[in-house]
């Protein structure tokens, strides 16, 4: 079969097959060997001289190995790296919609401001004398967080959102204690749909989670939250807008349950792209929420991280943020290092946190503005509710064909009796040129396909991007099944073994045992 | 606004395909008294140009390290970097990509991650490493709660030579966690008896080479004791430039290895973003927190890479994770790797030789001003100087001379009674001006 521009597309066209080349090659899809098999041991890409003779004080435990580190010249490191980047997809190779994930653009006037040697080249344990700069810069970006969420204050710690998650629940577990109450108030209510960090977050630090069933229209039903909160409750973990891709619209009387049962509202706020100058969590009855500044605030994801998961709290547990935290001293500012003579719960990391995120987020927040920070959120939810719109005809959605939030939620009822599954249909997108979209999360529906645009995307991107989704979805219905379960057909790897790397795991570079070279 | 693609006329037309009146309407699940009516107190969208301008402003009342002769360490080191590294961690497909779970499209991440494992347990002298952490603090913190895992004991003992804000980071998660925790006195001179701290009713032994002081440790006689009660071995460390030099912890027998990979391919930042580096023996691995990668094959047979054993984590296993770790630190960890592809063995070892030399030539410098005393026996390029007056003051002194001369101890120890103690680090960054300098100006001061 031939598409529009008269290519072939069926299956087996472009497998590693079709044109074999001499080197395994295909012109600009380079292979590339690990270092380990194109470096040598003697060979070092930085010109160092050799210090001159001296007397070490190392007490005798100098390396007697050889370490085992090969080395590469400047320009075969070059060419190494940017031949594995060519392997990547990234926001800027094309849309990006994986959902819960926020991939929106990465703008390079953050990157270029985060490397000033004024905030780049500092040290956090010089004297604070002569880093007011970093500190003002972290008040500001205080401002903004608490004023935009509503918040009475922030902890700016926390190194990604996981981390942010575990400082705020840490504050609610030091107001629980400071009440007295820390030996029976133990139990986390957490949603079905919740992201996998919840759960592991509550249970690190001995909270008992007990799970809250979603209704059949995707969102918390109050009156569950009722019949579990009580004088065990410690807090409640509510993801919101949710991961189905829905606004809790109860969510101001789960708060009030939870706040009357004496327990705390921790909101994971993963999806608060959808919302920045729409509603305030601090007028939902939010007691803490912690922010990707990676997602809602354009950090660069970086291939999983860094991260930058800052907490806003609520004036019922702001008191037990965990130090260090600045404060206007005079005209200029103080660093609280110290717990003592603070209600803070301790310190979750050396320093102070991802100075080089607060200085991309801020660059981001001053960039758009209040207005455009609105605007942002407004467009992402136009864009989702475009898609689904444009695709409710083909996809099931599992809530109803109803609006929502930043990302759309489909179900895979649609795929019944076609032979190809969502991880099918996830990897012919790649052959399509696309990233999938998050696949079989939430747990809550069947095959979940979980599609966020991003505000990034034009209406030209939307539209081809709905186009291809549909020739797909048809192409599933009618019965074109190779197409899906073979592929990835034109990606740098055909379908990876993961149960293969599971079950004997190789995690390192070892060197090639001689016997095996012969049996081959 | 200029990173948003839509024009009020596709906004309008997109709002009509979807059956909508207003923007408004999509938002209806909001609670009507809760919807925001007003902007936020805030200021309005500005330029890059207005942007760029308000952010040099603000650095420009931060004093660089590479601006003074700077001495500063205590567990962030000044290092140079080579250009190539922080242009290749640049390139879009590296810096706007994904946690790799499409594996098809993100083996230049996994690829790198492979080689990133293979680099950082050859220098711990480990079998396995993971595919990083947060920063070198968390990565301790993380170990400690596997050690409880393995040893399925809670009590973890603290070497009065951790970093302070380790130890702090493990307190706090240990104190939320039920779990024990025994820290020894601030050990300036590495003579702490631990040994007898060890026992049967013991976890885990946290022990940082070289320490916070600067003074290197022989780890062996800790982890004989350590095997013989039952308990793990978890050695730290914040300079990782060190292990080109000295002995690394696995050939002491530590049974996991934390640290600070900052060092290599990353900037100071104020403290953050760093890179976290995690070994340990291979049959521990499947309690090992953080991402790892594994080689495989695809349908081709062809060798790729995917992210492996995630039936530890959070995603899958959700409150019976082995931690609750999502994000690792990616891109830190490339720059990490790619200075450590452009050093090899050969450049790293010369690179530790230099650290070495030069902070062995600024302690005897040192030594000979009066109100001076070198107290460590051993270091790396680092080390600690009892001074005639508390150092805090000093170190303001000196700051206003130009010098930023290290670290006082009461600024990690507040109460500790160690406020004439000075943390000094020299890397190859410092010159013999830059040595000149900073004893001139304590002879000025003390």
């Amino acid at each position: 079969m031939l598409n529009r521009q008269g290519r072939p597309t069926g299956p087996g066209f472009g497998s590693a097959a079709a044109h074999e080349t001499f080197t395994g090659n295909r012109a600009l899809m380079q292979e590339e060997a690990l270092i380990f098999e194109i470096g040598r041991h003697d060979v070092t890409g930085v010109d160092l001289d050799e210090p001159a003779a001296f007397a070490p004080r190392l007490g005798g435990l100098e390396r007697t190995d050889g370490i085992g580190l090969p080395g590469l010249s400047e320009p075969e490191t070059m060419r190494h790296y940017v031949r594995l980047s060519q392997k990547n997809y990234g926001i800027d190779s094309g849309l990006f919609p994986l959902g819960s994930c926020t991939m929106k653009h990465n703008p390079r006037l953050n990157e270029r401001m985060a490397r000033l040697p004024g905030f780049a080249d500092v040290h956090p344990l010089q004297p604070v004398s002569t880093v007011q700069g970093a500190l003002e810069l972290m008040n500001e970006l205080a401002r903004w967080l608490t004023e935009l969420t509503g918040m009475a204050a922030v902890a700016l710690s926390p190194k990604a959102g996981a981390h942010g998650e575990l400082c705020g629940m840490m504050a609610i577990k030091a107001a629980i204690e400071a009440k007295g109450e820390g030996a029976t108030r133990r139990t986390v209510l957490v949603p079905d749909s919740a992201h996998g960090t919840n759960p592991a977050t509550a249970a690190l630090i001995q909270f008992d989670v007990k799970p809250v069933p979603v209704r059949d229209d995707g969102t918390v039903d109050p009156e569950a939250v009722r019949a579990l909160a009580g004088p065990d409750t410690a807090a409640i973990m509510l993801t919101n807008p949710n991961t189905c891709g829905l606004f809790e619209k109860d969510i101001v009387a789960i708060a009030e349950i939870i706040h009357a049962a004496g327990g705390y509202f921790y909101c994971d706020g993963a999806n608060y792209n959808a919302i920045v100058g729409k509603a305030r969590p601090g007028d939902l009855g939010v007691d803490a929420m912690h922010i990707n500044l990676h997602k809602t605030f354009s950090t660069p994801h970086g291939g999983g991280g860094p991260g930058s998961g800052p907490v806003v709290l609520s004036e019922r547990i702001a008191a037990h943020a965990p130090v260090p935290f600045v404060r206007p001293d005079g005209a200029g500012f103080a660093l609280v290092e110290d717990e003592a003579g603070t209600g803070a719960f301790g310190r979750i990391t050396a320093f102070h946190g991802q100075m080089g995120m607060y200085v991309r987020a801020l660059s981001y927040m001053l960039s758009h503005g209040a207005d455009g920070c609105r605007q942002a959120s407004e467009d992402a939810v136009l864009n989702a509710n475009y898609i689904r719109a444009r695709l409710a005809d083909l996809m099931s959605l599992p809530f109803g064909n109803r609006a929502c939030m930043h990302e759309v939620l489909f179900d895979d009822a649609w795929l019944k009796d076609t032979g190809v599954t969502t991880l099918d249909f996830a990897k012919a997108m790649i052959d399509e040129g696309y990233h999938p979209m998050t696949v079989y999360f939430p747990l809550v529906v069947h095959g979940a396909m979980l599609v966020e645009p991003t505000e990034s995307e034009s209406r030209a991107s939307l539209d081809l991007f709905i186009a291809t989704l549909r020739d797909l979805a048809m192409a599933a219905v009618r019965g074109d099944v190779e197409r899906f379960t073979g592929a990835p057909y034109l990606a740098p790897r055909r379908r990876l073994d993961e149960t293969r790397a599971a079950r004997t795991p190789i995690l390192r570079w070892t060197p090639p045992q001689p016997v095996q070279e012969a049996a081959e | 606004m200029r990173y948003l693609p839509l024009s009020d006329a596709d906004r309008q037309d997109m709002l009509a395909v979807i059956g909508a009146s207003s923007i408004d309407e999509l938002f209806a699940d909001i609670p009507a008294d809760k919807l925001q009516r007003e902007l936020p107190d805030l200021p309005r969208r500005k330029g890059e140009l207005e942007v760029e301008r308000i952010m040099t402003r603000l650095s420009s009342k931060n004093v660089p390290a590479s601006s003074v002769p700077f001495f500063v360490g205590a567990g962030a080191y000044k290092h140079h970097v080579p250009a190539t590294v922080d242009h290749l961690i640049q390139r879009s497909e590296f810096l706007t990509s994904y946690t790799p779970y499409q594996p098809e499209i993100a083996q230049g991440t996994l690829q790198y991650l492979f080689e990133f494992q293979t680099q950082v347990a050859a220098l711990a002298g480990m079998e396995v490493a993971n595919a990083s952490m947060y920063d070198g603090s968390t990565a301790c913190g993380e170990a400690v709660l596997m050690a409880h895992r393995v040893t399925k004991r809670r009590k973890a003992v603290l070497s009065g030579g951790l970093h302070p804000h380790y130890a702090d980071v493990v307190r706090t998660l240990s104190k939320m966690a039920g779990d024990e925790v025994v820290t020894m006195a601030p050990d300036v001179g590495a003579t702490e008896d631990i040994l007898s701290a060890i026992d049967g009713s013991v976890s885990c032994v946290v022990v940082q080479t070289p320490d916070v002081f600067g003074n290197l440790r022989d780890l062996r006689a800790i982890a004989e004791k350590c095997r013989a009660v039952g308990a793990l071995l978890i050695a730290a460390f914040t300079e990782v430039v060190s292990l080109g030099l000295v002995t690394p912890p696995g050939a002491m027998g530590a049974d996991i290895v934390v640290g600070e990979g900052q060092s290599i391919g990353n900037s100071l930042n104020f403290g953050g973003p760093y890179v976290g580096l995690f070994a340990s023996k291979q049959k521990y691995v499947r309690q090992m927190p953080g991402r790892l990668c594994g080689e495989t094959v695809d349908a081709d047979g062809t060798r790729g890479f995917v992210l492996t054993l995630s039936t530890r984590e959070q995603h899958i296993r959700r409150d019976k994770a082995t931690s609750n770790i999502c994000t690792n630190s990616g891109l830190c960890a490339l720059a990490f790797t790619i200075h450590m592809t452009l050093l090899g063995q050969a450049g790293l070892s010369r690179l530790a030789r230099i650290n070495h030399a030069h902070a062995v030539k600024l302690a005897d410098m040192l030594a000979g001003v009066k109100g001076v005393e070198v107290l460590n026996g051993t270091f790396f390029n680092e080390f600690t100087l009892r001074l005639s007056r508390p150092a805090a003051a000093v170190v303001e002194q000196l700051a206003a001379k130009g010098v930023m001369a290290g670290v006082p101890v009461s600024r990690l120890l507040p109460k500790a009674g160690l406020d004439d103690l000075l943390i000094v680090a020299n890397t190859e960054v410092n010159t013999d001006e830059d040595r000149a300098a900073f004893v001139e100006a304590l002879k000025e001061v003390l």
